[in-house]
């Protein structure tokens, strides 16, 4: 008997119950395709996070308050800080400072609420410091931010929720009730997949600390070092001076590359968790191959009667069994491939999938082993009928 | 010259104990080659028992079954399945064709699992289905066909393979005089090509197609007649 023969049977096994073959290479063909799909979304957003830090520049570093030694309540970070950092005697490798603060805002624009990810006020350097070009409009001046006025400069998601379709420069936003005029748009950033960069507001920061937080204490400062080489140097910089003013080390100073990893271990994480998800599936898919394999075998075992009585063996009809089984698991894979490779191409959740080859590779090996292995009980139980046992079925 | 068929001493019991039943208690039988042999007895008297183990298809608790010489219970599984292929076809009284299947590949079975290529296997198939008539109804499943029909394709399939012996459980038992008479002119032509045929019948004008009729009581034969 050849291998055309027991494809030739198998095929028409399973053509003799359309329905049931399609319900069951539904089942892996989701599994497959949920794997792809999901590492890929998880490949995309780490992927993307890499780039939004990229985008930042690797020449800055991240300064804000942390928790001192034990008991040792931190000392805020104030605008002298920033000004301190800048004095090029003692900090020669820090190039510029911005101070950020940082709140959430209620938005409105025409009566309907604007979700805002981020409000943030800074200062105009903010803008070349984080890289933050802006596609269209100006960037608020230093004068803006010496009179509190009252301008923003938006992101592109932000821009795309309060006036879609409309040019939004000269517009009024309202934020908190109190009405903003939209002098700007940020160029779309794209993504982190936690955090989307797109969905923010900067404000002078004067502006900010009067109407939203309250004056005060900073939440960030950006420094950019004088080049990236001088990266390293500048953080020491920068710990020993702060550390001196503050009396302890009561700030956290992250470089983007340390940035760069922390995100990405959680996107890994969060990777991990959804191609668990995803291997469940297919081993749900899997059972549901044994489940269908078991009712056909009981359903057939006649069939297998009048095959061995006119001469078929274990081996060919445990071929036959096998071979049905491991058809459906292929189909499944191969349509679910297709699918998880097409499903790869739009953007889900803010993230656009990243497709890992290994991955697809995987979920289809996996399939097409999980058909020979949740097959091969039923097939064997088929294989294993005396002929007249099998015959006498009813 | 050795019997095709040559059995001794065989015993088949069913179930232990009080729901002990013995289908056959002792049987000794030889069929030689060419013979045309008719098996009768009262229905639960152990004739289909009888001829599934001489069909390699059931196996007995006790006795010797040589096929062509060759010891039966000495050979494995796969032995079985290659005696099932080569010498022995088939009939039931139920047809027994794989359904949404049609006739001609049912007629290609066993050729299939006996490796012959498939060109040839068409035509012999066809050839076969040519012989029982039916050579019109070759793309029919056994759904689409009439139960003389069914057996007919049945009987070929039973002889495609040129088996040594053709063995029939109540080959006619579901089938009208007619048809009746067309399956029997077919095992006639059988016989009359030097095949063993066996057939389970209780119909005295079937078992008159046989020289040699067997009667079975209880699972021991108490007659072996031959017709003149
Ligand atoms: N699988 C089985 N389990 C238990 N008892 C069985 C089984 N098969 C047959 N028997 C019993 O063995 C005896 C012989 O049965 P068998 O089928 O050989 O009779 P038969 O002569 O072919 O009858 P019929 O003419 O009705 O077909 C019967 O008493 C039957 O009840
Ligand atoms: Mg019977």
């Amino acid at each position: 008997m050849t291998l055309f023969e027991i494809l030739r049977f198998a095929g028409k096994g399973l053509t003799a119950n359309k329905m049931r073959s399609a319900l069951t290479i539904l089942g892996v063909l989701i599994g497959v395709a949920a794997v792809i799909l999901l590492v890929a979304v998880g490949n995309g957003a780490s992927v993307s996070v890499q780039n939004s830090l990229n985008s930042l520049g690797t020449n800055t570093l991240t300064i804000s308050p942390s928790r001192g030694g034990t008991g040792v309540p931190s000392r805020p970070l104030t605008q002298a800080d920033a000004t301190a950092l800048t004095d090029r005697n003692i900090a020669p490798d820090v190039g510029s400072v911005t101070p950020v603060v940082t709140s959430t805002a209620a938005a409105t624009y025409n009566g309907t609420s604007i979700d805002i990810g981020q409000v943030i006020g800074t200062r105009p350097n903010y803008f070349t410091i984080t890289n933050s070009p802006l596609s269209a409009g100006a960037a608020f001046t230093d004068a803006d931010v010496a009179d509190a006025r009252k301008v923003i400069v938006i992101g592109a998601t932000v821009a795309q929720d309060a006036f879609p379709g409309a040019d939004p420069i000269g517009r009024q936003l309202l934020i908190n009730n109190i009405p903003f005029t939209v002098q700007g748009v940020l160029a779309s950033k794209g993504s982190s997949g936690l955090q989307n960069a797109d969905d923010t507001v900067v404000a002078p920061l004067s502006t900010v600390q009067y109407a939203l937080t309250g004056p005060g204490n900073l939440s960030q400062l950006v420094v950019q070092a004088a080049s990236a080489d001088v990266i390293d140097s500048a953080q020491a910089q920068v710990t020993a001076v702060l550390g001196q003013r503050h009396g302890s080390t009561d700030f956290r100073v992250l470089n983007q590359q340390q940035l760069l990893t922390a995100r990405t271990q959680t996107v890994d994480v969060f990777t991990v968790l959804l191609a668990s998800v995803a291997a469940i599936s297919l081993v749900v898919g899997g059972i549901g191959i044994t489940n269908i394999m078991l009712v056909t075998v009981t359903e057939r075992t006649r069939e297998i009667g009048i095959r061995k009585a006119v001469g078929a063996t274990r081996g060919a009809v445990l071929g036959q069994f096998l071979a049905e089984a491991t058809l459906l698991s292929m189909i499944g894979g191969l349509l679910g491939v297709l699918i998880g490779i097409g499903g790869s191409r739009f953007t889900i959740a803010g993230v656009s999938p990243v497709i890992d080859w290994n991955a697809v590779l995987l979920a289809f090996g996996v399939s097409v082993l999980i058909g020979l292995f949740f097959g091969s009980y039923p097939a064997n139980r088929a294989a294993r009928l005396r002929p007249i046992e099998a015959l006498r079925h009813e | 010259m050795t019997p095709v068929i040559d059995i001794a001493g065989v015993r088949k019991t069913y179930g232990h104990g009080d729901t002990e039943v013995h289908a056959l208690a002792g049987v000794d039988l030889a069929i030689d080659q060419g013979e045309y042999v008719a098996i009768m007895g009262h229905s639960g008297s152990g004739k289909s028992t009888m001829l599934n183990i001489l069909g390699c298809l059931d196996i007995p608790t006790s006795g010797s079954y040589h096929l062509d010489g060759i010891d039966v219970g000495g050979l494995n599984e796969n032995q079985l399945s290659l005696v099932r292929n080569h010498k022995i076809g088939f009939v039931f009284q139920s047809f027994n064709l794989i359904p949404r299947t049609s006739a001609l590949s049912n007629v290609e079975l066993p050729m299939v699992y006996s490796g012959v290529p498939r060109k040839e296997r068409l035509a012999r198939a066809r050839a076969a289905l040519d012989l029982v008539g039916l050579s019109n109804r070759a793309d029919h499943a056994p759904n689409e066909l009439s139960g003389g029909q069914q057996q007919r394709v049945a009987v070929a399939r039973a002889l495609v393979n040129s088996p040594s012996m053709v063995l029939a459980d109540e080959p006619t038992g579901n089938l009208d005089s007619h048809s009746t008479e067309e399956v029997l002119g077919i095992l006639d032509r059988l016989h009359a090509d030097g095949r063993t045929v066996v057939v389970i019948t209780h119909e005295d004008h079937v078992a008159a197609h046989a020289q040699r009729v067997i009667r079975l009581v209880d699972g021991v034969i108490v007659e072996d007649r031959r017709a003149a």
